[in-house]
């Protein structure tokens, strides 16, 4: 007997010292590395709530990745139609993935084309009309559909984590959620709202040219011309803050977009001392532009960058060597982050921000010290009561209960989980039911001796008839938790976790820690009366 | 020490007549509460919308704040002091159109208003409608399948569907009257006070199972008695436990009242109603649900 709780004495001390070492970092930064090189955990990571920072949940809107692929497609189309003669009447993108097509002349022909090159369209309802006109619509592959989307949340998730390790934030992450949507957690950052700038930007680039022969007094009456578009540029007067807009009337047709992009960089005018965007083009881009100013001297390039025209300057005469420069009335930090985008690519889709959640630092400081005040007053005063109620016994449960702390701690450090509020509160929770556990078994144990047992016996006793209680609630806490921790979202998650282990530590603490202790003191010879 | 003399006797079950009452009483008026209140009343984590809480560096008055927001033609935004000095609390609910655009607008027009008072936004939380409905319904589906699984866990320790069925009828009852004075302070069904909901959820069975474990403990013991006196028994039995753990947490839940600060206040008013019901439930919603049971339905009449 005694030497069976020899090794469990041991072995429970080792678990504890172990506990203790795995919860260092979390409360000192002053370790020597070697130190951290044996211990596998970190500090236990704090949530927003408590630490300050932004919550951001994104979703890509795959529809419009889904409509541009389509656009594209039907540009393809137009192209390899003309190139084989096919007449032509009526070729339109139908949203969301829908191409209506009227031409005439021979189906066998369009049939082939389609079959080569256009494998990802599928034909609805081909008709022949009057005077050999067919009529068909080609709607994209449902698989293709879905793969084009899967790709645009592929790619926006990967951009938005190069453009957040450009803007420089410690330890940022960046995760999928479910199918669709994109997590994006930024601790104690300062400028939110540039940060939402930064990663909800499209930043699709492109270069269109204007359309010199068009009027745009007309165009703005509503009579535009064919093939062309009406895009504004803003410009913000520095001195009144009042907006213009100038509007520029356009060629549809995208010249060039930012895909060929290699690096993106800030300068500085050396006139006026503004700043200004320098991009050099990959060489395939730098290929493709040079032809495109070739062939358009003494005419104007406008510069887009999602839907806003930033300049439009002449092109004086081919431009080799593959550089541009995008210039506005930038701050240095604008053109900063302006940088980042291009370097880090267009989003394939537009993002949307479904929920955003900022935390200044100063108030996450106020409820962790608000709270922490709370938790020592309120743990000194249930300790208090324990050692004012049970006395001795109420020592051993003392122990239980700190110890049950800081297991729970430390498996939190362990696996990497973030505590938050939430997260306290099943912390709480989970103590509390580490109280009663002691409360069920000392109330046992008196009754035993009430009964006239001895102490040995009833500690025995108490302890086997307060087990099943103990674990039948404990159990069913955590079959809740559990299931908790499986279906619900963020915050309830937060609640489960920290509840579950603590359960799980709680069942240890009470009723295998304490259950050596009181061994341990009433196996000494001569014990007669337990102090609880 | 001994709070509860372990002698005492009190005949808890035979007050379930009056106390059946009470318990409908405070279900009528929580649902008419809520009736009343047009359901309850959730807060921007649920309902969507845009919450800000702002701190100036010298003093100023909620008007000023709320000029600032009816400037840009936000006329349902709620304006109000929030915890200490020159701290307001700004929300907006709904808002179907871009949120984004709204809380930017909201803070020029602020900077402008308070010119020559530097403010600091402590804290911004918007949510789309689409997500808060996803928070609401994962939490409901979460919450309902924990009850099942409880129902069923313990109506196979206690070998007795009943007993799961009165564990099962005392939450619902609990979270009906917690909710019930959530919908009368008028609070807002916020996370925190899911927190709560699952906390208290917690308490409540663990204080059921307690003294169902003593029931089941004491058939065996007391073969001749009724179940009513066995449920008198050991409801008694338990007594000294139940009091101390519920008024040790107690405790616990008073201390963050009073020092935890504003932003948990509505958190532990909710807390402190659930405990009480949690143990209030176990003796007068579980144990009469099973006694109910099992002299009615399973036909053990002993």
């Amino acid at each position: 007997m005694l030497k069976t709780l020899r090794w469990k004495i041991i072995l429970y001390a080792a678990i504890t010292v172990f506990a203790i070492l795995l919860l260092l970092p979390t409360f000192t930064s002053q370790l020597p590395p070697w130190f951290m090189k044996i211990i596998p955990t970190d500090k236990i990571h704090k949530g927003l709530d408590l630490q300050g920072g932004m919550y951001l949940l994104l979703t890509v809107e795959g529809e419009k990745a889904v409509e541009s692929y389509v656009e594209q497609i039907k540009n393809n189309l137009k192209d390899d139609l003309k190139e084989r003669g096919i007449p032509v009447g009526k070729l339109e993108t139908e949203k969301p993935d829908r191409i209506v097509l009227e031409f005439s002349g021979a189906k066998e022909k369009v049939d082939n084309l389609l079959s080569q090159r256009f494998t990802m369209l599928r034909e609805l309802s081909p008709s022949s009309g009057a005077g050999g006109i067919w009529k068909t619509q080609l709607v994209l592959d449902s698989k293709e559909t879905e793969y084009v989307k899967k790709r645009a949340i592929d790619q926006a998730l990967e951009i938005i984590r190069n453009r957040v390790d450009q803007f420089g934030v410690s330890e940022p992450e960046i995760t999928l959620q479910g199918t669709d949507r994109i997590l994006v957690q930024l601790p104690g950052i300062q400028d939110p709202q540039r940060a939402i700038n930064l990663i909800g930007q499209t930043a699709l680039l492109e270069f269109k040219l204007v359309d010199e022969e068009g009027n745009i007094d007309e165009a703005l009456k509503g009579n535009i011309p064919p093939g062309d578009v009406i895009l504004y540029q803003r410009s913000v007067d520095s001195q009144t803050g009042a907006v213009r807009k100038i509007p520029f009337l356009l060629k549809e047709k995208t010249l060039m977009t930012g895909e060929f992009i290699k690096d993106a960089r800030v300068s500085l005018d050396s006139q006026f001392h503004e700043p200004y965007v320098s991009m050099e083009f990959t060489d395939i881009g730098a290929k493709l532009f040079e032809q495109i100013t070739g062939a358009n001297v003494k005419k104007r390039l406008a510069i887009i960058l999602d839907n806003n025209v930033y300049s439009a300057p002449e092109i004086r005469e081919r431009i080799a060597g593959g550089r541009a420069q995008i210039t506005g009335r930038f701050s240095t930090e604008e053109a900063n982050d302006l940088a980042v985008v291009l370097r880090s690519g267009a989003l394939p889709a537009p993002v949307k921000i479904l929920e955003q959640r900022t935390v200044g630092p100063s108030l996450g400081q106020d409820s962790i010290h608000k709270g922490i005040v709370s938790m020592l007053i309120s743990a000194a005063l249930v300790v208090l009561f324990m050692i004012v109620y049970y006395k001795f016994a109420g020592v051993i449960a003392d122990v239980a209960l700190v110890l049950n702390i800081i297991l729970t701690l430390a498996a939190l450090a362990i696996f990497r989980a973030t505590l938050t509020l939430p997260g306290i509160a099943g912390l709480v929770l989970s103590v509390g039911m580490a109280v009663d556990a002691n409360i069920l078994i000392h109330e046992r144990i008196k009754e035993e001796l009430r009964f006239g047992k001895t102490v040995r016996a009833a500690i025995d006793q108490g302890y086997h008839r307060a087990f099943s209680a103990i674990i039948d609630s404990n159990l069913t806490t955590l079959i809740s938790g559990i299931i908790l921790y499986q279906f619900g979202t963020g915050p309830v998650k937060g609640f489960a976790v920290t509840l579950s282990i603590g359960i799980l530590a709680n069942i240890f603490t009470a009723v295998y820690i304490t259950r050596v202790i009181f061994d341990y003191v009433s196996l000494r010879p001569g014990v007669k009366t337990l102090s609880i | 020490m001994e709070l509860i003399p372990h002698d005492t006797r009190f005949d808890f079950i035979g007050k379930k007549k009056y106390t059946l009452w009470i318990s409908a009483i405070a279900i009528l008026i929580s649902f008419g509460s809520i009736f009343l209140h047009g359901g309850l009343r959730y807060g921007v984590d649920f309902a969507g919308g845009l919450v800000a809480e702002i701190k100036f560096s010298k003093p100023t008055d909620v008007s000023g704040v709320r000029s600032a927001t009816e400037a840009i033609g936000l006329k349902d935004a709620v304006v109000q002091k929030f915890g200490g000095e020159n701290e307001f609390l700004i929300r907006v609910e709904k808002s179907s159109s871009d949120l984004e655009a709204v809380s930017k607008s909201i803070q020029t027009s602020l900077q402008e208003q308070f010119k020559g008072n530097p403010l600091e936004i402590r804290r911004i939380e918007l949510v789309g409608p689409k997500v808060g409905r996803d928070l609401k319904e994962k939490a409901m589906w979460a919450v309902g399948l924990a009850f099942l699984a409880i129902l069923v866990y313990v109506a196979f320790r206690f070998h007795e569907f009943a007993y799961g069925l009165g564990g099962i009828v005392a939450l619902f009852h609990d979270i009906v009257v917690t909710f019930g004075v959530v919908s009368l302070f008028n609070i807002e069904f916020s996370l925190n006070v899911l927190a709560v909901i699952l906390t208290i959820i917690g308490f409540s069975i663990n204080d059921t199972i307690v003294i169902f474990d003593r029931v089941r403990e004491n058939i065996k013991k007391m073969r001749k008695e009724d179940l009513v006196t066995i449920f008198n028994v050991s409801i008694n039995e338990t007594l000294g436990r139940t009091i101390l753990t519920t008024g040790t947490v107690m405790m616990v839940v008073l201390i963050l009242f009073f020092f935890a600060g504003d932003v948990i206040h509505d958190f532990t008013i909710a807390l402190i109603v659930g405990l009480i019901t949690g143990t209030y439930s176990t003796v007068y919603i579980a144990s009469p649900v099973v006694l109910l049971w099992e002299q009615n339905i399973s036909g053990r009449k002993k």
